[in-house]
């Protein structure tokens, strides 16, 4: 009985495979996509970006049958979802955690990224991609936080929005594009909705796709920065530190996963607005045109970005080049694989210099990050008689200084990490 | 049998010629996408000229209007408020109105056509964030200096009671004054000034 179930899925899977190259793709991505056998903690982060991809598309579809994107309906949408659906309330708090948990792992795996070089020739292009996919998840989020139609949805998109008001000449022009309208109203959010569950989840699953496959094509890095296909068994022609991915870092995942879901879960139950930080006290009050919430602050995941806007004083009249510094602090992460001069990779082998400004740009981006969630009064104002400084806000003056670390991370970093004094590099990896 | 010469520059150009035939295509059948995000012919017609009967304005008392969804302001200014503008001339960024944010007809010490009646657009020149009133003298946490205007609540800008800013704020212009005239004595239209321009 068993044999002959076995013989004929055999046949099936060869009949398939004549037809489409199902057991290669298994081979080359995962039975014998072989993966460098030292690979840490770090590197759990981008299948739980797989993850939560995979949460937000399938709670996003289960949110759109019950969604109406119309400014006069939208909100009372969201919470029919929140009190009359059965188990609404379970699918929306798992889409509005995983929006924030998506940024957590995101985050964590750029990090890895600048802590392992694996940015560094020859994975410039998957980085390239990676970057796209982090602008698609800043537009995903971005457009998604309107749709609930709330005082914060409203003002967010109002004050981002404005934003683009300030590029020179076309400004005006190019606002009133964006919003269909000459404030944000129903096509504003109507097409913010389109962008949301259609336009953007298609640019960001092609570039997921050319992350990996530009992944599988190079293989991955690790966290002694050496490359496995040096040495290989001259038989097999396979790394000699290589794994399969299949079954070992699939399992491996697998504990990554139940971590991941008990801390999601954990936020889901018992703290689906994280204190506010996930979702904004004010956005449990419908959009007014007419009034401003007192204290308006972008969800935690940008506030870093928002902090460099505020800092950068007006020049000219204009609030631009705040609107360029912030640009730039997203955009300069693409030029990473060129800017980064080191002879090796990883920070194992990397010296000081690098590690203190990774540490100057990792505590200057948690600062901004902190701040941008605050008014700028939140540390009071300098006493009068401070030389220069007297009466500035204190927060302001910090962030300044934060802005300028972070942008000096990527600006002196051809020269530190060319005069910076490395370790030798093994050979093969460590264990 | 000899095989035909590949003329290569006729190739080039016949893969010219189709490339580009192919681009102005692309523009041209891009055009009513991008034409199709612009304001739609409804949401103009929404974005018409208001009236608004100022009859019932009390002096200091802010009265609020709609048009194209933006906030309106309009207050009746005591002749203390109005006397008080020129002393803040140094305390402030655009003070001569320098930055085109007002009608022609409006380009006076008062920002308005009748002295005591301002007219704005609520919104901060910053972020587009509605200011909140700070009418009274030394209101609150405004400081003794303050003579009234308005605060923003989002980043701290402040303005004069002419939607002049003040040095200092995160806002780089002045409130915006709407076109806008007088139908009657109390009756104001938005939208239209009253050299015929429209917003």
């Amino acid at each position: 009985m068993r044999e002959h179930v076995n013989k004929s899925l055999t046949s099936a899977v060869a009949w398939i495979d004549e037809r489409f190259p199902l057991t290669a793709n298994w081979k080359a991505h995962l039975s014998e996509y072989y993966a460098p056998k030292n690979f840490n903690f770090w590197y759990y982060f981008g299948s739980l970006a797989l993850l939560v991809l995979v949460i937000q598309i399938l709670t996003g579809i289960f949110l759109t049958m019950n969604y109406k994107p119309d400014a006069g309906m939208a909100f009372a949408s969201v919470e029919y979802i929140m009190r009359d659906v059965s188990w609404g309330w379970l699918i929306r708090y798992m889409h509005s955690t995983g929006a924030s948990m998506f940024f957590v792992v995101v985050y964590l795996h750029m990090f890895r990224g600048l802590l392992y070089g694996s940015h560094r020739n020859p994975r410039e292009l998957i980085w390239l991609f990676g970057v796209g996919i982090f602008l698609c998840l800043m537009g995903e989020a971005f457009f998604g936080y309107l749709l609930p139609w709330g005082q914060m949805s409203y003002w967010g998109a109002q004050v981002i929005i404005n934003l683009f008001n300030s590029i020179p000449f076309i400004g005006p022009d190019i606002s009133l594009w964006i919003r269909g309208d000459y404030t944000i109203a129903d096509a504003t959010l109507n097409r913010f909705f389109a962008f949301h569950v259609i336009a953007l989840p298609l640019v960001l699953l092609g570039l997921v796709v050319a992350h990996i496959i530009a992944l599988h094509e190079v293989g991955s890095n690790n966290p002694d920065g050496v490359e496995i296909k040096k040495h290989k068994d001259p038989k097999t022609h396979i790394p000699l530190d290589g794994i399969p991915f299949h079954p070992y870092y699939t399992v491996k995942d697998i504990v990554g996963v139940v971590v991941f879901l008990i801390v999601f879960s954990c936020v889901i139950f018992f703290a689906p607005e994280m204190g506010g930080y996930f979702l904004e006290a004010n956005n449990f009050i419908p959009a007014n045109p007419m009034v401003t919430p007192p204290h308006i602050a972008p969800v935690w995941y940008f506030t870093p970005y928002y902090s460099i806007l505020r800092a950068v004083p007006p020049l000219f009249n204009s609030q631009f080049p705040g609107v360029v510094a912030m640009g730039a602090s997203v955009l300069i992460f693409a030029a990473l694989p060129w800017l980064d001069r080191s002879p090796v990779k990883s920070i194992r082998y990397r010296g000081g210099l690098y590690k203190r400004w990774l540490t100057v740009f990792v505590v200057s981006f948690l600062v901004l990050g902190y701040l941008g969630t605050e008014p700028t009064t939140v540390w009071g104002t300098f006493d009068k008689h401070v030389i220069l400084l007297g009466g500035a806000d204190r927060a302001t003056v910090v962030a300044r200084f934060c802005t300028a670390a972070y942008f000096l991370f990527f600006i002196l970093m051809p020269w530190y990490t060319r005069i910076d004094k490395t370790k030798p590099v093994p050979e093969r990896v460590t264990s | 049998m000899a095989k035909p010469e590949v003329d290569q520059s006729k190739r080039r150009f016949l893969v010219a010629a189709t490339a580009g035939a192919g681009a102005v295509g692309a523009v041209a059948v891009a055009t009513p996408f991008v034409s199709s995000m612009l304001p739609s012919e409804r949401a103009k017609a929404a974005g018409a000229p208001v009236e608004v009967d100022i009859s019932s304005c009390e002096t200091g008392v802010l009265k609020t209007a709609e048009w194209r969804g933006k906030v309106i302001w309009i207050v009746k200014r005591s002749k203390q408020m109005l006397d008080d503008l020129p002393t803040l001339n140094d305390k402030l960024s655009d003070p001569l109105l320098e930055v085109d944010q007002q009608p022609e007809y409006c380009k006076n010490a008062t920002r308005s056509i009748k002295p005591e009646v301002m007219v704005m657009i609520g919104l901060c020149t910053h972020l587009g964030c509605s200011p909140t009133p700070k009418f009274k003298s030394a209101e609150g946490d405004m400081g003794e200096e303050w003579k009234g205007g308005f605060l923003c609540p989002c980043h701290g800008s402040k303005f004069d009671l002419a939607g002049r800013v003040f040095k200092g704020s995160p806002a780089p212009i002045n409130l915006e004054v709407p076109p806008h005239k007088y139908l009657s004595d109390n009756m104001l239209l938005i939208g239209v000034g009253q050299d015929g321009k429209e917003a």
